[in-house]
Order: C-alpha cells, then sequence, then structure tokens
C-alpha cells in the first residue's frame, strides 16, 4: 500500500511519481519508479529496506541534494525540481537539516564550530550565533563539550553535535541517514531518543532511514522501500 | 571576518605542508628580491638618471669617438647651460677580476653638470693640482681600502703599459641612488700620454637649461653634426645607460627568464599542492554545501587559502631580501646600487597573490563542480 493520504494544510512533504535512475555505462538502474508519499508536519517517519534499494537516493531528493530523473517534491508547498542551484542551497539552508551515518563533521573545527558552521550563511550577528549553538548544543546534551574537536568525542557525541548541527538553525524538517548505523545499541538508542524528542517537543518533521528494527519502532511510522515503491509495514501513534 | 578562523583552520590542518607551501613562497620571493636588487644594480641609476641631462655619443658606436671641437660647438647652442664630457679608460687593477668604471673627466665642467657628486673642497684643490690625481667613489675606496694620498697604477687595456695615479680624493653622492665606486682622473693626462684618439673624448654629457626641451636640443644637436664625419646620437641620460646596460649581454633577459621560471614553478607546487589539499576534504566540502554554502563561497574560501598562503610566504621572504640588502653590498663594490626599493617588494607581493590566487583557482573549481551525492558516497 502506498502512503498517499494525507490531505489538508499540514501536509509537510509531498512527493509525488519520483523516478529515479542511475546510468552507469548502458545499464540503466531504476532506483526509485513513480514513488508516492506524504508526510505531516511533526511526523517522525522511519524508512527500511534492503541495502541498495535507494533509501540514501530518496533522502537526497527530498533534501534537494540530487534532481530525480522525473517527478516533483514539493516541502511546504514549495517545488524544489523547480529551484535553480543557487536558491536550491539557500532554501537547504534555512529549511533542511542533515544526519549522517558517519557524522560529517569538520575536523578541524571545534564542536561549537562545527554546529555554528550554518549559521555562517545568515546574517546573524555573532551574539544571536553564539546563542543559537549553545541552545543546540544544550538540546544534544553537550554545552560542556563546546571547545572539543570532533576527534575528543566519542561516536555519540559526535553525532550528538552533528544533530545539533542540523538544528541549529532550526530547519523545519530533518533527514537522518541510518543516523544510528555506526553507534553500539545503548548509543544508538540516545540518538533515536533525541530525534524523536525534537519531533515531539519541537515539532521537527524527521525523516530517517534505519537498518534497526527497534530504532524504526520509536518512529510514527514504519515505511519499506521495495522495487521503489514505499510499502507502509506499520502505523503507530495517531497523525492528524 | 567570521570566515578567519576556517580558512585558517584549513590551512594548518596539515603543518609540515602549510610550513613547505608558505616556505616555497618564501624561497621564491627571496630570490625575486635579490634578483630585483641585483637588476637594478646593474642598471645603476638608471631611476635617478637627470631629464635635464643629455648624452651624446657617436651615432655609429659607443666605443667610436667624438671630436674634442665639439664641447665648444655645442656650449653656444641654445638651451645648453653646460657641456662635460668622459673616456672610458677600460684601466685594470692588479687583476681583471678587480672590475671597476675608470673613466677621466673634464674637472672644469663635472661638477656643474654633476652637481650630485659631494667632494671636499680641499681634497678637489689637490686634485686640480696633481695631473695625476684620481678620484675614487667612497665604497671603491672601502673595496681597496685605498686613502687619499696612496699611489695606485692601472694597466691599460686600450693603451697600453702601466698607468699611475695618486689617490687626491674621495667623493660621495647627494642621492642614495648613483654609484659610489668609479674611478675618476683628468682628460688631460690622458689626451698627454695616449699614443692614438688624440684631439677626441668618449662621450659628452650636456646640462639643458629647460629639461621640457630636451627633446628638441636633443634633435638640435644631431642635426648640427649631421653629415659630419662624425655623426652623433644625442640620447636622456636615461636611455643612455639602459643602452650602456643592455650590452652587459643581456643580463637582465636572463635574470627576467630565471625570475619567470621561479614563479612558473611556484605555481605548479602551490597548485597541486591546493589539488591534493582539496581532494582530501572533498567529503567536507560536500557537507558544507550541504549547510547551505553556495559554490561560489566554497570557490572563495578555497581561493582565500592560497591567497593567504602567498601572503604569509611572500611578506617573510621579502621582509628576509629586504634585511640582506640592508647589510650593504655583499661584493664589497661591483654592485654599484644594493637597494631593494618599495616599488620592486610590491611588484614582488602583488606577483606571488597573483600565484596564489590562480594556484587556489583549479581546485575551488573543481570543489565548485563537485556534486554534493558523488562526493558523500565517497565518504
Ligand atoms: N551515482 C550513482 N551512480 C550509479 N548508481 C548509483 C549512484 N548512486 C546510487 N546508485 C545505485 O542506486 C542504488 C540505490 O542506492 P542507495 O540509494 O544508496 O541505496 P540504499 O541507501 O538504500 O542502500 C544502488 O544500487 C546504488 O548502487
Ligand atoms: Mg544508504
Amino acid at each position: 500500500m502506498v502512503r498517499v493520504d494525507c490531505s489538508g494544510t499540514d501536509c509537510l512533504v509531498q512527493v509525488r511519481n519520483l523516478d529515479k535512475k542511475y546510468y552507469r555505462g548502458n545499464e540503466v538502474i531504476d532506483v526509485l519508479r513513480g514513488l508516492n508519499l506524504d508526510v505531516s508536519a511533526g511526523e517522525f517517519v522511519a524508512f527500511m529496506g534492503p541495502s541498495g534499494s535507494g533509501k540514501t537516493t530518496l533522502l537526497n531528493l527530498i533534501g534537494g541534494l540530487d534532481t530525480p530523473t522525473s517527478g516533483t517534491v514539493t516541502v511546504g508547498g514549495e517545488e524544489i525540481n523547480d529551484l535553480s542551484g543557487r536558491r536550491l542551497t539557500s532554501w537547504r539552508a534555512r529549511h533542511v537539516g542533515f544526519i549522517f551515518q558517519m557524522y560529517n563533521l569538520i575536523p578541524v573545527l571545534t564542536a561549537y564550530q562545527n554546529v555554528q558552521l550554518p549559521l555562517l550563511l545568515t546574517g546573524l550577528s555573532k551574539a544571536e550565533r553564539d546563542r543559537h549553538v549553545h541552545t543546540a548544543l544544550e538540546l544534544v546534551g553537550l554545552a560542556d563539550r563546546a571547545k572539543h574537536y570532533p576527534g575528543q568525542l566519542s561516536g555519540g557525541e559526535e553525532q550528538r553535535v552533528a544533530i545539533a548541527r542540523a538544528i541549529v538553525a532550526d530547519p523545519t524538517l530533518l533527514l537522518c541517514d541510518e543516523p544510528t548505523g555506526d553507534l553500539d545499541r545503548e548509543t544508538g538508542d540516545e540518538i533515536i531518543e533525541i530525534l524523536h524528542r525534537l519531533s515531539k517537543e519541537h515539532e521537527k518533521t524527521v525523516l530517517m532511514v534505519t537498518h534497526d528494527p527497534l530504532a524504526a519502532e520509536k518512529a510514527d511510522s514504519q515505511l519499506h522501500l521495495e522495487k521503489g515503491l514505499l510499502v507502509e509495514a506499520e502505523r503507530r501513534g495517531e497523525i492528524s | 571576518m567570521k570566515y578567519l578562523h576556517l580558512i585558517l583552520r584549513n590551512l594548518t590542518r596539515k603543518k609540515l605542508r602549510a610550513v613547505l607551501t608558505i616556505g616555497s613562497f618564501m624561497v621564491a620571493l627571496f630570490l625575486f628580491g635579490m634578483l630585483v636588487t641585483i637588476d637594478s644594480s646593474l642598471s645603476g641609476g638608471l631611476d635617478v638618471a637627470s631629464a635635464n641631462r643629455l648624452v651624446i655619443r657617436n651615432k655609429v658606436s659607443l666605443i667610436m669617438p667624438l671630436p674634442i671641437s665639439y664641447a665648444e660647438r655645442m656650449r653656444q647652442m641654445e638651451g645648453i647651460e653646460e657641456v662635460t664630457h668622459f673616456v672610458w679608460f677600460g684601466g685594470v687593477y692588479q687583476d681583471a677580476k678587480n672590475f671597476f668604471a675608470n673613466y677621466t673627466i673634464e674637472p672644469e665642467t663635472v661638477r656643474r653638470v654633476y652637481p650630485e657628486y659631494l667632494i671636499p673642497d680641499e681634497q678637489w684643490d689637490t686634485f686640480l693640482e696633481d695631473r695625476q690625481a684620481a678620484l675614487v667613489g667612497k665604497d671603491l675606496a672601502k673595496r681597496f681600502g685605498w686613502k687619499v694620498g696612496d699611489r695606485v697604477p692601472l694597466e691599460g687595456t686600450i693603451w697600453q703599459g702601466v698607468w699611475e695615479f695618486n689617490v687626491r680624493g674621495i667623493y660621495d653622492v647627494s642621492t642614495k641612488d648613483l654609484p659610489t665606486s668609479d674611478f675618476w682622473f683628468h682628460y688631460d693626462y690622458l689626451e698627454e700620454q695616449r699614443p692614438f684618439l688624440k684631439g677626441t673624448t668618449g662621450w659628452y654629457t650636456v646640462r639643458v637649461t629647460d629639461p621640457s626641451m630636451s627633446a628638441d636640443v636633443a634633435g638640435a644637436i644631431d642635426e648640427r653634426f649631421a653629415n659630419s664625419p662624425y655623426e652623433t646620437k644625442t640620447e636622456t641620460e636615461r636611455a643612455f645607460i639602459a643602452g650602456f646596460v643592455n650590452q652587459m649581454g643581456n643580463i637582465r633577459l636572463l635574470m627576467i627568464s630565471i625570475g619567470s621560471v621561479v614563479f612558473f614553478t611556484l605555481l605548479l607546487v602551490t597548485g597541486n599542492t591546493m589539488a591534493i589539499s582539496v581532494r582530501e576534504r572533498f567529503g567536507e566540502i560536500a557537507v558544507m554545501k550541504t549547510v547551505g554554502f553556495s559554490d561560489g563561497s566554497v570557490l572563495g574560501l578555497i581561493i582565500a587559502e592560497s591567497f593567504t598562503i602567498a601572503a604569509l610566504g611572500s611578506v617573510i621572504g621579502l621582509g628576509l631580501a629586504k634585511l640582506v640588502t640592508l647589510g650593504g653590498d655583499p661584493t664589497g663594490g661591483i654592485l654599484q646600487v644594493f637597494y631593494l626599493g618599495f616599488d620592486d617588494m610590491a611588484l614582488g607581493f602583488g606577483l606571488s597573490l597573483v600565484v596564489g590566487i590562480a594556484a587556489g583557482l583549479i581546485p575551488g573549481l573543481n570543489a565548485m563542480r563537485l556534486r554534493i551525492v558523488d562526493a558523500l558516497r565517497r565518504v
């Protein structure tokens, strides 16, 4: 069953007939085939599926990092495939936070400076940036680690810095690609807990790819990517 | 500047690499500083050559003589204040390695044409009284330890035999850029003793009354002596010296070639270093683009980085070169003017910034074109 059931104004993400093909030589890899998806604002959705099924591809398309072969992605009423390179970049800065499996922090910058990175692009004053960075670090429980470099942090702490970086500019949408894939169970649970809290207490819309069924359990809904389409596995909680 | 820490952190992420790259700018700009110093030394006086002086030489060649009678004929021309003349002697002191310029002067007139030369009056008076007297520049005197009263023999190369001289005075200059390592003696002494070329001189220098009329005066002089057995070529002192320098086997071209090769090598070295350093960071650059850095700002940051390398290295290199020149001429007199000017330092600094920007350009464009999704897959 394809999940296209969100109607009304609080539907944040709308994906319609999304096709993504990769061309390797004369071989065509048909990753996404007419995929549809609706996500309400504030919802926490988990995507599962075998390796190579196109989960990363889907997140990249929703986040405007990649362009579809055909179909549309609409976020907050804006059809992002229509945006030019520059405008897409600034749209991404304002609306999307990314969290990766490998944290992808800049090793030569402190936790504070890593979190501050997206704010450099805004017109915020030093004092305002400072306030935002501290709020974000506090939200992930790392206010006391601001001056540490990524190499001085554990994997779980690095991922929390990455989350702080993703939320510092206060985006509506958080895209997480296997955020616990490189962490042990306990640390991973802490990360999922933070994401859950961001969704429930701070009204962030969280789209998370995961291999871990226990992590997916925490989400409002779980979707499976199979043969280029989404299949609904289970729905938890009430979505309006 | 809120990006400064980012640029500096990127720059110093590999300490040794940063030191080596900045070091290559340093070495290159030090070399540049030395080359321009030597170059301006060889073209000695080019910068001070006065526009109110004209040099008249034989039209055929500098080494061909002119009749001594031209002095009076020019003195009567309009626009000419004073006339003096020189003969290149080409004498050797003890060994050909001890090269210095030695030529005759005409004492009556030389000081009115060249007021920049400073000679104490009592030394000048004793110079006038002694037929074998010589005046030496203060650096030349220092080089050979000569004092007033010393007897100096020069071996003639044009006019054979040993010519004896008495050092009667040591001159200085009122402007830093004039040579103080030449050897002057009486025209009359040469004229009496030389067996051939009597009644001639080497070249004339005239002082014009109005510098703005220099071109007209020069034209009038050459016209005056046209169609005579000794036709003249009159040029400004600046052009004359430049021509003289060109005779030195085009050393300048050689130095420009060396300088160009150095800068080109610097471009390759820095460009390559930047390319490696940027490629190592593709993943991070993709992340920066993900969080909203535009392609342009990514390019800008990378260029700013190589620009900083260039600025740091060249400031140190030029500073060292300046320090060395402040220590004075290391050859003890061969390089007459050993001075690194601010203009030349600014030129070197500017050139290295151009190299810095160019070196960051290609890696920067690659980073700019980098597709986020491809780069993140590689991480
Ligand atoms: N740039 C690319 N060129 C060619 N094939 C690609 C490219 N990116 C992804 N693919 C292929 O698309 C498929 C889906 O990849 P991906 O979205 O990363 O899957 P998942 O994240 O679910 O493991 C894989 O078969 C992968 O090899
Ligand atoms: Mg993936």
